[in-house]
């Protein structure tokens, strides 16, 4: 393993509070919806009331003459500039990418697709003024159920394609040549074991609806939108909307939060860019909560066969998975590509030999799905681990025992799995033990004993999960290998200032993460300059030219890295200047704590700041050397980095209501080096939160004809903190070999780890009763039937004994 | 989403709201806390003309004891309510009840009047109401009249209340000596009961005198459970008097079947509640 040491290192590693909470959180700075313009209009966007239907018919005039109101459009009207929403990851050749218009033209396909806009000189009027559109639709038969849409008769959401698929992609370790063949294994295997599982559908209900402002005054064409992504963004108006890319510029003021559901492209990014450009005037639309959960793509939804092999000792011998993913309706900038990370997850942190994957995309008249924290990942770990405490109760073993008898082994690393990639370092072993020791794992299983052995009604279950994800993406290569259009790097600039002040820019695009806390920390290392000298900046294609923005776990991972670089050169280019000052050969000079000193004199020594000065005024700068200290890098890793670790999960379940309640929560995890734990502390316990929402809480419902039932937060069901017990953490470290900081990334752990370990309590509390699945979320009601299913099921049985 | 455009009028007395729902004609609507109101005018399920804001009508807020009753005013918050001492001394069900109700931001802008005048089921002071037997006094052109907790939960979001009257109090008789609980079961903490149960017992000992029991969201008004409320009249308080009792709970109702609950839960739900609120409540 080599680690760089880097810098002193009093930084990295300390809780500092975050700098950019005062203004997050007391809301005075700039989203964008408080960005008002001259002359500014704003748009209300009407929406279909119908799942699937051709527009037969559209009068926007009514609304033209309403006070307040300046234009009202329809599809039709802005066919030839509003372009067309792309898709960036088509992930087979074959795969079926219908066309995507923003505004809807001639047909809709789920409901909440945009028909129509108004644009008044307020809000208000703007909304009014939706409501005097005639729009008359026909109706077409509607398809919600995935394996519904695959039958031969079923009705087509795209009747152009003739299909409802979008792609089968298999993965197949004997064909690839990274292990065996699941058919032999599961001939020869003493247990085989089957089970369906069901990935909700989610909204991500990030805290800030979008917005987005477009100004066309000027050169360039501005766009202010509250996304994860303004460099793809600016990329993709140029390439769909034929306008150059140079004459377009984005910015992502603050942004409060994403979870994924901002890594997108959205119908309304277009529509506004179209309509500013159609009136020549500022616009801005800003979608209520209502259109926000209805229209911004959701999460999930897919359905999951996965078979497990094993000898009878609980060692694995083959694995097998059979996805449905649903698209939704049209495909948004990664939705096939996200049910296709969880290919390499599946086989978890175990040492499989043989594994076959094969995913089927389908069409639905449902709102696309796509990225939503861990993407594909918490999918997968949640079949494979919910299915490995299955086993275990098959086998009659303990939980934690069949795993280790199947983790890679700390001393097994680095570790190329079935599915082919190279996991580079992890300790299971390590991270599990020291769970167990703060879950206090036995007494907990003892006081289950006795509640079972006393049929209490309050039962005690206990939740594993020992998961790892990949993440820091990507390799630009292995994204090429499937078939993603961009690539995977990270760029950021350091800027030293004359008064020794520094400017970062960085390519990623934070919308809550803390990366200019994180990234101050690591500039004042490598650079020996005070935290609060250095500016973060972020999310303007002006200064931030350069980027690929931030989701995946890899701002730090992959962005952290191209800054250590960069800083690394801005010293490298100090350096001769400094000996210039100190009249020494630059041999001679080390630099720490922010100061060149020459070796064994260390009384002379110049500070960075006075290598700034001496390049501004460049008045004797030694020859040859290029007057400025600046310096950018750009990084592209490779290979993911693989944080890991054990979550622990005591659940109480009331058997007479079905009620669960979380008595206790254990989360160990490695993510490598740790830059400020107080961050990551807050990912891990949002990420938790958000794992254990999808257990136990939030589940987007659509009815069979195609309207979203849970269209508020009164019937979405996102829990607050009462709701949420006190999360114990914990950390191992196992720092990530092969890079500057031995960072691996832990936005999407707490996600990915958190939802088997719930619903794996939930069922444990249940077993004795003869519960062996509760289908997610483990609403009071679903434990409850489960509970009556069971006994029925027990009372027939004996019955027919 | 924004409400349609509507005409805003703050009266300075209860005479002023009457006389201002009266101009406004059908299309009036009280606004007390808004916490309700202001919701489905956001979604355009309602779209009023003219909103009377009661907020400026003085001593709507108060709340006193007048002997037998404390007297609430309508316009008293959910805050206001919790924390008050009559509150707590003499109808300790109400405090507990209401501090169950939504989030600390709700209460302290929603209101005790408002949420029995929106007399929504899932609701959980109509159902408290309804076993305190409360009285609600109304005001109208025609002057006040009382109107009792059976007589004034009508239907779905309907009340006794004429469209030009108004909710300006709420009086409580007195319990003394009994013991009283609010099961509350929902599905996050800050929602809606799927079922809850307002339970009040008076015992002497070791007989329950006389027991009342009124559900939450189990039909479309809040529901006294006259089959649990029989069979404890004068029975020995006991497990099994109370197990049978509360077996009666779902008796007579018709709970609704939506995306939170099935109507067959809600009915399993109500006899589970109702056993543990009358434990509670009757200190066994
Ligand atoms: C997030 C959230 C969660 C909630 N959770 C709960 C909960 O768990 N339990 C619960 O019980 N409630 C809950 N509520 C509702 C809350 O209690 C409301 O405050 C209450 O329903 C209405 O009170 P209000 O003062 O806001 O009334 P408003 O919203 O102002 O009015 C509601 C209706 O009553 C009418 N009205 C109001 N006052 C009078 C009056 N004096 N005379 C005649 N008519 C009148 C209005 O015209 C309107 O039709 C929740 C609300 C929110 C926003």
């Amino acid at each position: 393993m080599t680690v760089t040491e880097h810098g002193s290192g009093t930084e990295v590693g300390r809780d500092r509070r975050r700098k950019e909470d005062a203004r997050l959180i007391t809301g005075r700075t700039m989203w964008t919806e408080n960005i008002t313009l001259p002359g500014m209009l704003h748009l209300a966007i009407l929406r279909s009331p119908m799942a699937h239907a051709r527009i037969s018919h559209v009068d926007v005039s009514p609304a033209r003459h309403l006070p307040g109101v300046i234009d009202a459009f329809c599809g039709r009207d802005i066919a030839d500039i509003q372009g067309a929403l792309a898709c960036a990851w088509p992930v087979t050749e074959d795969t079926v990418v219908p066309d995507y218009p923003p505004l809807a033209v001639d047909e809709v396909r789920h409901t909440g697709e945009p028909v129509a806009v108004v644009a008044a000189r307020d809000r208000a009027s703007a909304q009014d003024a939706l409501e005097a559109i005639e729009i008359d639709y026909e109706p077409l038969p509607v398809v919600m159920d995935m394996e519904a849409a695959l039958t031969a008769d079923s009705p087509l959401v795209h009747s152009a394609q003739g299909t409802n698929k979008s792609y089968t992609w298999i993965f197949d370790s004997a064909e690839a040549g990274t292990g065996g063949a699941v058919a032999d294994a599961e001939a020869e295997a003493e247990v085989v074991l089957s089970r369906r599982y069901r990935q909700q559908r989610l909204v991500p209900a990030f805290m800030e609806p979008r917005s987005v402002v477009v100004d066309p005054t000027g050169d360039q064409i501005t766009m202010w939108s509250a996304t994860q992504i303004p460099h793809i963004l600016r990329l993709m108006l140029a390439m769909c909307t034929g306008t150059p890319e140079h004459k377009i510029r984005v910015i992502a003021p603050d942004v409060g939060g994403g979870f994924g559901g901002k890594l997108q492209i959205t119908p309304e990014e277009f529509i506004t860019f179209a309509a500013a450009r159609r009136l020549n005037r500022p616009v801005k639309y800003v979608e209520s909560r209502s259109e926000s959960m209805l229209s911004a793509h959701h999460g999930r939804d897919q359905i999951q066969d996965i078979t497990l092999s094993a000898r009878g000792d609980g060692t694995i011998t083959g694995l097998s998975v059979k996805l449905l993913a649903n698209m939704g309706a049209y495909l948004g900038i990664v939705t096939p590509g996200v049910p296709i990370l969880g290919a390499f997850m599946f086989n978890a942190i175990y040492k499989v030999p043989a594994y076959r994957f094969e995913c089927t995309g389908v069409f639905t008249n449902t709102t696309k799905t796509d990225a939503y924290r861990g993407a594909g990942r918490p999918e997968a770990t949640y079949a494979i681990e919910r299915l490995m405490d299955e086993l275990a109760a098959e086998l009659d073993l303990d939980p934690i025992e069949l795993r280790r008898r199947n983790w890679i082994n700390h001393d097994e690393f680095p570790y190329t799995t079935v599915a082919g990639l190279t996991y580079d370092s992890g300790n299971y072993e390590a991270a599990t033990d020291h769970a167990m020791q703060l879950f206090d794992y036995d007494a907990l299983r003892r006081e289950q004993a006795e509640r079972r052995a006393s049929g209490d009604p309050i039962q005690l279950g206990i939740g594993v999960s020992t998961y790892t994800e990949m993440c820091g993406l990507a390799p630009s290569r292995i994204l090429g290998q499937l078939r993603y259009g961009a690539g995977g790097w990270e760029s950021a600039s350091v800027r030293m200032l004359p008064t020794g002040k520094v400017e970062v820019v960085t390519g990623t695009s934070p919308h809550g993460q803390g990366h200019e806390t994180a990234w101050s920390q690591i500039v004042a290392d490598q650079l020996g300059v005070p935290f609060e000298d250095v500016e973060v900046l972020h999310g303007d294609t002006r200064t931030s030219h350069k980027g690929l923005d931030t989701y995946g776990s890899r701002s730090l991972a992959v962005g952290g890295t191209a800054l250590v670089n960069a800083c690394q050169k801005v010293v490298d280019k100090a350096k001769p200047i400094a000996a210039h000052l100190l009249e020494c050969d630059p041999s001679d000079l080390e630099f720490t704590d922010g100061q060149f000193r020459v070796k064994g004199s260390p009384s002379s020594a110049k500070t960075l700041a006075d290598c700034a000065l001496a390049v501004f005024t460049s008045h004797e700068m030694p020859d040859g050397v290029e007057p400025t200290l600046d310096a950018d890098a750009t990084y592209d890793p490779d290979n993911f980095s693989f944080p890991h670790g054990t979550h622990l999960c005591a659940t109480e379940v009331d058997t007479e209501t079905g009620r669960v309640t979380i008595r206790s929560y254990v989360a160990v995890d490695d993510v490598g080096r740790v830059v400020n734990p107080l961050i990551v502390e807050g990912q891990v316990h949002g990420g938790i939160a958000q794992g254990v929402a999808q257990a136990l809480y939030e589940e987007a419902v659509y009815d069979a004809d195609g309207n979203l039932m849970t269209g508020t937060f009164v019937d979405y069901t996102v829990p607050s903190p009462a709701d949420l017990p006190d999360f114990v953490t914990g950390r191992t470290e196992t720092p990530a070999p092969g890079h500057p900081l031995g960072a691996k990334g832990v936005g999407e752990a707490g996600t990915i780890a958190s939802t088997p370990a719930v619903v794996n309590a939930v069922v444990d509390a249940l077993r004795p009763a003869g519960v062996t699945d509760v289908a997610m979320p483990c609403t009071p009601e679903r434990v409850w039937q489960a509970i009556q299913a069971a006994q029925q099921k027990s009372a027939t049985e004996g019955g027919d004994r | 989403m924004i409400p349609a455009a509507f005409e805003y009028t703050r009266p300075s007395s209860v005479d002023g709201a009457v006389q201002a729902l009266a101009e406004g004609g059908e299309d009036a609507k009280i606004l007390a806390g808004g916490q309700s109101l202001i919701p489905m005018l956001r979604l355009r399920f309602a779209a009023p003309s003219v909103l009377v804001d009661l907020g400026g009508v003085g001593g709507m807020r108060d709340i006193h004891d007048d002997g037998e009753h404390i007297v609430v005013g309508a316009m008293a918050t959910h805050h206001d309510v919790m924390s008050n001492q009559l509150i707590r001394e003499h109808a300790p069900l109400i405090a507990q009840a209401t501090a169950t109700v939504a989030d600390r931001q709700v209460r302290h802008l929603g209101t005790f009047g408002g949420s029995l005048a929106h007399a929504d089921p899932a609701g959980d002071l109509p159902g408290v109401a309804s076993a305190l037997d409360a009285t609600f006094e109304v005001a109208g052109p025609s002057g006040r009249r009382m109107v009792s907790a059976s007589e004034f939960f009508v239907d779905y979001l309907t009340t006794a209340m004429e469209p030009d009257e108004l909710l300006v109090a709420v009086h409580i008789p007195k319990l003394t000596g009994w013991g009283t609980h609010y099961e509350k079961f929902n599905r996050v903490a800050q929602a809606w009961a799927l079922v809850g149960v307002a339970a009040a017992v008076r015992r002497s000992n070791g007989t329950i005198t006389e027991a009342r029991v009124a559900l939450t969201n189990m039909g479309t008004t809040p529901v006294r459970a006259h089959g649990v409320e029989e069979a404890l009249a004068d029975a020995p308080a006991d497990e099994g008097t109370l197990r049978d009792a509360a077996a009666r709970a779902a008796e007579g109702t018709s709970p609704t079947s939506d995306l939170s609950a099935s109507a067959d839960y809600r009915a399993h739900l109500a006899t589970v509640l109702t056993r543990r609120a009358l434990h509670a409540a009757g200190g066994l």
